[in-house]
């Protein structure tokens, strides 16, 4: 695997419309939920070790070879917010048109033929990793990196929060970030020999509740 | 029919052709600084053109859906011949730095409503140095008003600079703001070389007709 390559995919700027979306946390800033930066921290190690470990783990196992379409079914399973699942569809087609002009593969081509109108954007973050040439180490840790990322970057707007501050917020929690990466390789391994199913299920019911309410504001920042 | 296979699913953003091989809309961007007019001057195109030509529209509202909405309310077009994307907080980044939910939303246009001869993509209001990508749209137009100040010509910046239609709008307002109309033209011209120059006001005189004359000489070179 190439670390170049991997410093491509994982960079913010990559142009696949993750910069429209605040991973949750512009319904948490609203609720009062997120003040400062201890609040970030707190909703990023939130974030990461329930949805955000089950992204990456998604991400894993699309990068091991799971069938795309088995894995949108499973994505859809942990995902009870419609407001959510319409978000990382949307989110997953627009990586799919990013990824395909960057990296064209087969399986990509494959990808957005089957799901003209989006898959989950985990499952689509693992098969872009495939067709770089990445494995579903590079995948995980792609997924659960942006997962707090995108929040952080968000709060930065929202709160006009010191960037020197969140930035402080992510490499406090990098630690945590290795672990999640590779639990969720090992979780995708498990899939690949024992179905989709054996997938984490981790569930944070507020960000399920917070983007529901969002989805319904008439102003708002991001649109997720 | 035989179908190139790179158009079969086109991954470049710019492409020119549907998937089903037909020539796609020409595609318009309306830049500029909040207030200047963008909006009204899409209405007015929307009026003027809507007889003769296909339409659609994408606007891209900052914090809320308010552009779309006013569009909907003048009934310049039927509701789904208009799409709102969410910019994230960062206009210049949706319409420059990562195309992808215009591209979609553009695309879903065409799919749904299609076929089109024309979609006009507005930015949403932003500082002078916006200007849309090329991987986005087929020409540019760039809105400033006389009552932003005389001097923005003068100053220049990549909008007022390199768009292939430089508005000066709300020209009915320079007397009460003590903007120097011959100044602003010469300013504009001593910048912008052989790129055309259109003052207008939508409120008398020949409204956009200059303007909507330019967009049917795009159509005519797009679809020659």
């Amino acid at each position: 695997m190439s670390r170049a390559t991997l410093l491509v995919l994982a960079d913010g700027r990559f142009p696949a419309g993750g910069h429209a979306h605040s991973g949750g946390a512009e319904a948490a800033v609203r609720a009062g939920r997120i003040t400062d930066a201890a609040g970030l921290e707190e909703f990023c190690r939130g974030r990461l070790h329930t949805s955000g470990a089950v992204a990456a783990s998604l991400a894993a196992a699309a990068a091991l070879g799971v069938d795309p379409g088995e894995l949108d079914l499973a994505a859809d399973a942990r995902t009870p917010s419609p407001a959510l699942r319409v978000a990382a569809r949307r989110l997953g087609r627009q990586l799919t048109r990013a990824a395909r002009a960057t990296w064209p593969h087969p399986e990509l081509d494959a990808l957005a033929r089957r799901f003209p109108k989006g898959t989950h954007q985990p499952v689509v973050l693992g098969l872009t990793a495939r067709a770089a040439g990445l494995g579903p180490l590079d995948a995980a840790y792609c997924s659960a990196y942006e997962g707090v990322s995108g929040a952080a970057t968000a709060v930065v707007r929202l709160l006009s929060l010191d960037p020197f501050d969140a930035t402080g917020v992510l490499a406090r929690l990098a630690p945590e970030v290795d672990v999640v990466a590779q639990d969720a390789v090992e979780a995708g391994r498990l899939a690949v020999t024992d179905g989709v199913d054996v997938l984490p299920a981790r569930a944070a019911p507020l960000l399920e509740i917070g983007a529901e309410a969002h989805a319904a504001l008439p102003v708002r920042l991001f649109a997720s | 029919m035989h179908l190139d296979h790179h158009h079969d699913l086109p991954a470049v953003s710019a492409d020119a052709h549907r998937p089903d091989g037909r020539r796609r809309a020409l595609r318009i961007g309306l830049g500029g600084p909040v207030g200047s007019g963008k909006t009204a001057t899409v209405a007015a195109l929307c009026r003027a053109l809507r007889e003769e030509l296909s339409l659609a529209v994408v606007t891209n509202d900052i914090y809320t859906r308010e552009d779309a909405e006013f569009l909907l309310r003048e009934a310049v077009l039927p509701p789904e011949r208009i799409s709102a994307v969410e910019t994230g907080a960062c206009p210049h980044t949706a319409i420059r730095d990562d195309i992808s939910a215009n591209l979609e939303a553009v695309e879903d246009l065409e799919d749904e409503v299609g076929p089109l001869d024309l979609v006009l993509v507005e930015s949403g209001g932003d500082n002078l140095t916006a200007t849309f990508s090329k991987g986005l749209v087929d020409a540019q137009i760039f809105v400033i008003d006389v009552a932003g100040g005389d001097d923005v010509p003068r100053k220049g910046g990549p909008g007022v600079t390199t768009a292939d239609l430089l508005i000066v709008n709300k020209v009915d307002l320079a007397p009460y703001v003590g903007s120097d109309l011959a100044r602003m033209a010469a300013d504009a011209k001593a910048q912008r070389g052989e790129l055309p120059v259109v003052l207008q006001s939508l409120r008398s005189g020949d409204g956009v007709r200059d303007v909507a004359d330019w967009v049917r000489a795009r159509i005519a070179e797009w679809t020659a």
